[in-house]
């Protein structure tokens, strides 16, 4: 869930912002009197910011960081106070001791009742006093999260949101254990379909209206929309149009309750069970930062995880359902030798052997840009070693104004600043066919590509006295190779990519490999040592290191300073 | 401070082992005597011995956990996997539907899991998946004696469990919501 806090600094030094000071909790803190809105730009500080940096979270549903503000779900409600001002003189009233008098905010017409305002939307002037922990505004959060329950199912045993769902969150903190409610609750639709990836449950709905606001101002497709009055309204799409824009889903991870559930996702498997990675997605060469929720070995869902840098706290649906192959049954599991099953130990020096004992230059390298950067990087050692030409496969598509990059390879920079491809992916292929077509490349290497689908046919692999192919799922040039070294998904290993804008982004690993599948980087180190190309260290943390003490472009780089959020590095 | 016991050896009579024996015997037969002529403990006190005359279990006692159905016969489990997550020796395993799953044998709950597994083997009989469950859906019952020839035949699938459990009647919640939402469905915007 993008449960982000409330507005961080923005990433890049801000210029000095003029601070004001005022009371939380009767403690003086200093804060900015602008802070960034949800486009960045700056805005007057709100209530709701200002008791985030004193370190009090404020509860709420309809407010977003990233979202306008719509100030309609009332749970943020604050009781405040602000000096009196004698009305004659203009001057502030003091107290006896010289501190000044605060009028706290009180119904106009019963000014013994106290009056919240929205801490969301209201901003704070300076000698404010907030008091988001008083007895008032405790009493204002239990009276608005029982009318948000009034009809609220009591869903949560099959309900997917059971478990981060903020009603549920603050229904522990603010709730009652019991229900006054006696007359019958208001039934609407349920299992609403919505568009080919989103469930709707109208009953759960609080009308938060964060989903209408995201896909009108973020996704650009105002799909969404509510109809009907009072206890009736519902979230609904305009009639006869599918809710089906390519970023659909981070509706449901917006949704503070379980009305909008993702399908891919739905009765799965209970959130509290997900073991959660922190990783980078690989549809495309943006590099949204993303959670893995795994369990077992089994990969369930992809969420986007915040990082203001890459993709805020949005990913696009296409990536996110793209984690299916990695648990596929039909992935390379067995190192093969000829077609004959065989240990690592046997086909890694056999196949060390064969390239050690190959002329310079008889040699050619094929990787892939969805490979990690230190693989790469052993991969241009090897080639060096064999004095072979090496390329990384093109992979273009269609961009969009939002995240999608027309590069689909996650990592086209890596392959380019370790010297796999050229500043334009591809361009050696042809020349690499050339050679094994006329006779002078005779052994080929392929790390997680189909060659026979990108100019070196089947008829070409067929010539070649050694083909060596590593992949994660089985195609034409696995089925033509000599030796079959089975390899792993982002998510079975630990590596970095270099995202289009050259951003150094790391991720970690969330489930085992099957099978007798290793991280390549593990067996190109053997197969360094086997060719005589020397030893390079074993973890990923030391063969980033090393990676950056060689590669000019990574200089200064550490595995331990990338950090979640990643580095930026001249591309 | 070692106080040194002395190990007096053996007597010839001790050596000899036999007489021993035979006093042992003696107390065999005078019990094997008195259970022929019906002066057998057990069947003066109760039915006989176990496992001839099963155990009679006290009322409360926590056996072995199964699924039950309610009154209408609907498998009351809805797959919200909270016994398995509460469950100590992980001896539940629930498969959830996932969104093509089997749809549920009853209207509006929409879920139910597609296998639920004990391994009564790991079972420790604790009750915490009673107690956690929120749809009174599994019970801990007076079945203490269970057994298998194969580890796999102590696993107990869905079929098995809800065979074994029965039938226990509730309030049935899903049932009536539904109920009460159909009676919505004509209000407020009635057409005849």
């Amino acid at each position: 869930m993008s449960n982000a806090a409330p507005n961080a600094p923005a990433p890049t030094a801000p210029p000095p912002v003029e601070k004001i000071r005022i009371k939380v909790d009767g403690r003086e803190i200093e804060v900015p009197k602008t802070m960034p809105d949800w486009q960045g730009r700056p805005q007057p500080t709100t209530m709701l910011q200002a008791c985030h940096l004193a370190g009090n979270e404020v509860p709420h549903y309809c407010y977003h960081e990233k979202l306008p503000v719509a100030g309609n779900c009332r749970m943020c409600l604050v009781e405040f106070g602000t000096p009196m001002m004698d009305p004659a003189t203009r001057k502030p009233v003091l107290e006896a001791d010289g501190s000044p008098r605060i009028a706290r905010s009180v119904l106009p017409y019963e000014p013994q009742t106290p009056r919240g305002a929205i801490a969301c939307a209201t901003p704070i002037s300076p000698g404010m006093e907030l008091y988001p922990s008083s007895p008032a505004t405790r009493q204002m959060r239990e009276a608005v999260l029982e009318s948000l329950l009034v009809n609220h199912p009591l869903d949560c045993p099959i309900c997917d949101q059971a478990g981060e769902c903020k009603l549920q969150e603050y229904s522990v903190e603010h709730g009652s254990g019991t229900s006054r409610f006696v007359e019958a609750k208001v039934h609407k639709p349920k299992a609403v379909d919505l568009g080919p990836r989103i469930v709707l449950d109208d009953e759960r709905c609080i009308l938060c209206t964060r989903c209408v606001r995201f896909t009108k101002d973020i996704a650009g497709d105002d799909a969404l929309g509510i109809v009907n009055r009072g206890s009736y309204n519902t979230i609904a799409t305009f009639p006869g149009r599918p809710f089906d824009n390519n970023y659909t889903l981070n509706t449901v991870d917006l949704c503070p309750v379980g009305a909008l559930t993702s399908k891919d996702f739905r009765f799965k498997m209970r959130v509290w069970f997900l073991k959660e990675t922190r990783s980078v997605c690989t549809s495309c060469a943006t590099g949204c930062n993303i959670t893995i929720g795994s369990r077992e070995d089994t990969i369930h869902r992809y969420e986007p995880r915040g990082n203001d840098a890459v993709n805020g706290p949005w990913m696009c649906d296409q990536g996110r359902l793209n984690y299916r192959w990695i648990g596929r049954s039909d992935r390379l599991r067995d190192v093969l030798a000829n077609g004959a099953k065989t240990t690592w130990k046997a086909a890694v020096d056999a196949v060390a052997a064969r390239l050690a004992a190959a002329p310079s230059g008889s040699v050619a390298i094929v990787a892939s840009a969805r490979q990690t950067t230190e693989e790469l990087h052993l991969i241009k050692k090897l080639a060096d070693r064999l004095g072979a030409p090496t390329d990384s496969v093109p992979r273009e598509g269609e961009a969009d104004r939002l995240l999608v990059n027309a590069d689909r390879n996650p990592n086209t920079n890596g392959a380019r600043l370790t010297g796999i491809s050229f500043t334009e992916a591809g361009i050696r292929l042809p020349g690499i066919a050339d050679g094994i077509r006329a006779g002078t490349i005779r052994s080929l290497v392929v790390f997680g590509e189909d060659v026979t689908q990108h100019g070196i046919g089947a008829d070409l692999l067929a010539r070649l006295e050694l083909l060596v192919a590593s992949d994660i799922l089985p195609n034409a040039t696995t089925a033509a190779a000599h030796y079959v070294l089975p390899g792993c998904a982002h998510a079975e290993k630990r590596g970095t990519f270099v995202n289009a804008k050259g951003r150094v982004q790391r991720f970690l690993k969330a489930v085992e490999p099957k099978g007798d599948a290793r991280p390549e980087a593990e067996f190109l180190r053997e197969l360094l040592a086997g060719t005589g190309a020397g030893e390079v260290p074993a973890t990923a943390e030391g063969l980033f290191n090393a990676m950056a003490r060689e590669v000019p472009a990574f200089a200064g780089l550490e595995w331990a300073a990338l950090g979640d959020a990643g580095v930026n590095v001249p591309v | 401070m070692t106080k040194v016991v002395d190990r007096k050896p053996l007597t010839f009579y001790e050596r000899t082992y036999l007489p021993t024996l035979l006093e042992g015997l003696k107390v065999t037969a005078r019990h094997f005597m008195r259970s022929v002529k019906g002066g057998n403990a057990a069947l003066q006190l109760g039915d006989g011995y176990y496992p001839e005359v099963p155990w009679q279990v006290a009322e409360g006692y926590r056996g072995a956990p199964y699924l039950v159905r309610d009154q209408d016969g609907n498998t009351k489990c809805v797959s919200c996997q909270l016994c398995e997550f509460v469950c100590p020796p992980k001896a539940i395993r629930i498969t959830p539907p996932g969104a093509d799953g089997v749809p549920a044998d009853r209207p509006n709950a929409e879920k139910m899991p597609r296998e639920f597994e004990i391994n009564m083997l790991r079972c420790i009989f604790c009750g915490l998946c009673q107690e956690v469950c929120p749809e009174e859906a599994i019970f801990l019952q007076k079945h203490y004696s269970l057994t298998g020839l194969t580890r796999e035949e102590m696993i107990y699938d869905k079929e098995r469990l809800l065979q074994l459990g029965g039938v226990h009647a509730g309030i049935q919640k899903w049932k009536h919501k539904l109920e009460e939402a159909r009676e919505q469905d004509t209000f407020p915007v009635k057409t005849d």
